[in-house]
């Protein structure tokens, strides 16, 4: 299940979805989950409030793709990516992932490998209101090494 | 005709979300529609010059010698930073 949404998200509640009803039925003993928050500082900088802006369509077909790539590489079930987009604040959940298994290694690699992706791959983007105003936040080179070593086979 | 969209920086530099242009077999190539957008402007030029500006055909991501036709949508924008 994939969505881009501006509501916020419950964990305990995506948890019963996942392990608990017809879109994972039994047999999953592992089950990871990552959230991702709004800091409240940046490069050295205080954060006020974020704006995430997408690219509607291409977003969620972006998205359907590195779950399709996760789900050749790995056993695992239907994951949940919730991605928010719109006015954040600090502390404000931003992203979910949440991924079922058999057991606990190929749940918790795919999980990794699906927010690694997700962030070289999706096109959202954000902007940071600081104390000289709004930038947009630039992209880490390390997301991109962290991206790259799944296709080295070295994990 | 094509549809150009713009993203983030990218949009907030040329000040638009889309245009429209006429297709023709020049526009064939990423970098002609590149260098003709980059031509309306200082802001467009340094908007479309960016050294890691990405490219999107129809949606999904392309390289820079992917071959457009007419109807398709290009998008341009700055390297992603969601999740």
């Amino acid at each position: 299940m994939i969505s881009v949404q501006t509501a916020d998200f419950d964990i305990a509640k995506l948890y019963q979805q996942m392990s608990n009803n017809q879109l994972n039925p039994n047999g999953y003993g592992a089950v990871v989950t990552f959230v991702g928050k709004v800091r409240d500082f940046n490069q050295q900088q205080q954060i006020g409030a974020m704006t995430l802006e997408h690219y509607p369509g291409m977003t969620e077909k972006s998205l359907e793709a590195i779950v399709e790539q996760t789900k050749a590489r790995w056993p695992i079930g239907e994951p949940i990516i919730i991605h928010r987009v719109g006015e954040l604040a600090p502390g404000d959940q931003i992203v979910y992932i949440g991924v079922v298994s058999a057991h606990r290694k190929a749940a918790f690699e795919a999980c990794e490998f699906l927010i690694d992706y997700l962030k070289i791959k999706a096109p959202f983007w954000k902007k940071e209101q600081t104390e000289t105003g709004y930038q947009w936040v630039d992209a880490r080179e390390n997301d991109t090494t962290a991206a790259d070593r799944w296709s080295q086979g070295n994990h | 005709m094509l549809t150009i969209v713009f993203f983030a920086q990218t949009r907030e530099l040329v000040a638009c979300d889309n245009i429209e242009l006429e297709f023709n077999s020049s526009l064939s190539a990423l970098e002609t529609i590149r260098s003709q957008l980059a031509s309306k402007g200082d802001k467009w030029d340094l908007a479309l010059q960016q050294d890691k500006l990405l490219v999107a055909v129809n949606q999904e991501m392309s390289p820079w010698d992917t071959v457009i036709k007419d109807g398709d949508e290009v998008a341009f924008f700055p390297p992603v930073t969601g999740g």
